[in-house]
């Protein structure tokens, strides 16, 4: 392991138990898969999003250059490199979900929360995060991701009584 | 012909049984019979190639490329390590199938991966799963691999047989570019996932610069009942050149949405009653048959039309990933591509010129018509445009976004035009049509 000092945050045992599970899938070398993995598992724990400084525990945890953690960081639509509310949702708006009514799903959402798609609500709890593209659920339209649950065959009472059900 | 027999199914086989993703359901339909077959050395890697090219079987994940010839493209006895790898990153919009083959027949892929691991000489696997599948398509993959690791099916020399197959799972984490094979194996790699110059293509250059096949996850999950059931019947179950079924992920504006895997080739007014007819007694207006890069169709054309690679390309469009898309008479064409540009725009890679900087002056184009401040000559330039992006690109991406385009404007011309001259109305709600 590189001896790297400067301002790394220690990353939890269970984080480090679930990246050595994923560099094992990888050969020698090439630890650099599970780029993804480690990220995930550290946004996670951060309650959804991910800081610079735990972007360089993990490089230094996998032992890769930083840089390559930062890239995967921004490229992937998954990981929130700013701060954001704790639940992320996602409405699908995509050409099935278009056609069986997302717009107002997501009309519905913003009035309840009092946000627009992009905003976290000001209590931390939830982050509207983006019209989503498509989740690959298209025949049980309009859906919506939450935490990577997904919500199928959504009405406005069906959202409201699922939001009203997240800690 | 009753297309909805039980006796039709191929990767759908074990539905409806219970708990259908479980190593017991997998094996009283007759799961893993061939890969024993292989094991037992009763089914050798050419005989499997064999049947695979005589099953007529094409590749599901969009292009329809023959399976059995991508297979032995694969240099199967050149010493070093080579790779199988799936697709499961399903992510062409209005596509749906693979994360139910993931989610309630599991086994068939791992079974499918195995069979062509040991084809093309391949002793390590990875399925790539789409990071939003994390809640429950990649759970269940995850126990069925570990029922089949527990039931000596995998692993190394297994049962003896001096066969190896280690597969593995990898969980993607959002990305659209990440479907395309060579963006795939970059994000494998733990890399953002921009497509590589071809060639070299996968099967000499693949995964950490070794051989290496993709498949997708339903042309896959498809090789095992194909083995068990013979190449000639599932060749039988399409029209020539289109062997086996297809799930049509039937999505939009019917009764009944649904994947249905049904024999290639059925018509599409049969698939359209099968499912429900179109919603609340409307008529048709459009059916984009593929997912949604392929070029949409007018209904009056594909009511004609059979759902098979062949017929769907004479008529101009793209069997594509099955996914059909189906819009009915209130459907404004207009916020449908503006909808379909600005998912080619998000998620361009922005490595190639005319890709990144096309996908988005044709999404801000579309969206001045729709904002009342079009002109004219708007039209034209959107398909210049599109035109410029098509078969320029590294990957297919660049042509995704360019076929909505120019198919849009070819069949609903009018509609564009309507809604440059008024102003940004939709000819749908000047026609008293639009939906309530
Ligand atoms: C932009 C783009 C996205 C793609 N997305 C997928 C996908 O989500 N799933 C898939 O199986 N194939 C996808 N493909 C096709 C793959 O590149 C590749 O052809 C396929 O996985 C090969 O498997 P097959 O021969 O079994 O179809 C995509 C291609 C492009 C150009
Ligand atoms: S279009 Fe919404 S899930 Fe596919």
């Amino acid at each position: 392991m590189n001896e790297k000092t400067t301002r790394t945050v220690a990353l939890s045992d269970h984080a480090r138990e679930v990246i050595d599970h994923w560099v094992a899938k990888f050969p020698e070398g090439r630890q650099r898969s599970a780029v993804i993995e480690a990220l995930r598992v550290v946004q996670h724990d951060n309650k959804g999003y991910l800081t610079a400084d735990l972007m360089d525990a993990v490089a230094d945890y996998i032992d890769v250059p930083r840089i390559q953690v930062y890239e995967v960081a921004a490229f992937y639509s998954i990981f929130e490199t700013e701060p954001c509310g704790e639940h992320h949702i996602s409405v699908c708006t995509n050409i099935s979900c278009h056609l069986r009514g997302s717009q107002e799903i997501v009309d519905h959402i913003e009035k309840k929360l009092g946000v627009k798609t992009g905003e976290s609500t000001p209590d931390g709890k939830f982050f509207l995060k983006r019209e989503e593209e498509c989740l690959a659920a298209c025949v049980n339209a309009p859906m919506m991701m939450i935490d990577h649950v997904y919500y199928e065959h959504l009405t406005p009472e069906k959202v409201d009584d699922i939001l009203d059900k997240i800690e | 012909m009753n297309y909805r027999e039980n006796e039709n199914l191929v990767a759908f086989a074990p539905f409806g049984l219970e708990n259908s993703w479980t190593l017991d359901a997998y094996r009283s339909i007759g799961g893993y019979q061939s890969w024993q077959q292989v094991l037992s050395g009763e089914l050798s890697a050419d005989d499997i190639i064999d049947k695979v090219k005589a099953s007529g079987l094409r590749g599901r994940g969009g292009a329809g490329f023959p399976t059995g010839l991508k297979w032995s493209f694969m240099p199967r006895n050149a010493p070093g390590q080579k790779y199988i790898v799936c697709n499961s990153d399903e992510s062409e919009p209005g596509t749906c199938h693979d994360r139910d083959i993931l989610r309630y027949n599991p086994h068939a892929l791992i079974e499918g991966m195995a069979i062509a691991g040991y084809a093309m000489g391949a002793t390590v696997g990875y399925n790539y799963i789409r990071g939003e599948f994390f809640a429950e398509p990649v759970p269940r993959f995850e126990s069925a691999l570990r029922e089949a690791y527990e039931a000596g099916l995998l692993g190394q020399n297994i049962n003896g047989s001096g066969i190896d197959f280690d597969l593995h799972m990898f969980v993607g984490a959002g990305a659209y570019i990440c479907g395309e094979e060579t963006g795939l194996l970059e994000s494998l790699e733990g890399k953002p996932g921009r497509p590589r110059f071809k060639p070299p293509f996968p099967a000499n250059y693949g995964l950490y610069g070794k051989p290496t096949t993709v498949n997708n996850t339903y042309t896959l999950a498809s090789v095992p009942t194909i083995l068990r059931k013979g190449p000639e019947w599932f060749a039988a179950l399409g029209p020539e050149k289109s062997g086996g079924a297809a799930i049509y992920s039937v999505s939009g504006h019917v009764e009944k949405p649904g994947n249905y895997e049904l024999p290639m080739g059925i018509p599409f007014p049969d698939l359209l009653e099968i499912c429900g007819g179109i919603w609340k007694g409307r008529k048709l207006k459009a059916v984009i048959p593929g997912g949604s890069s392929v070029p949409v169709m007018p209904g009056e054309v594909i009511m004609e039309c059979n759902m098979d690679y062949e017929s769907l390309r004479e008529a101009g469009s793209a069997l594509g990933t099955g996914a059909v898309v189906v819009m009915d008479e209130t459907t404004c064409m207009v916020r449908m591509l503006e909808r379909i540009s600005r998912f080619y725009y998000a998620e361009s890679c922005g490595q190639c010129t005319p890709c990144r900087e096309g996908t988005g002056w044709l999404n801000r184009v579309i969206n001045r018509v729709i904002d009342g401040k079009g002109r004219s000559e708007d039209l034209d330039m959107l398909v210049e445009v599109a035109n410029k992006i098509e078969g320029h690109t590294i990957c297919a991406l660049g042509d995704a976004a360019a076929w909505p385009v120019q198919s849009f404007i070819k069949h609903y011309r009018h509609e564009f035009a309507y809604m440059i001259e008024h102003g940004g109305r939709s000819i749908v709600e000047a026609d008293g049509k639009a939906a309530a």
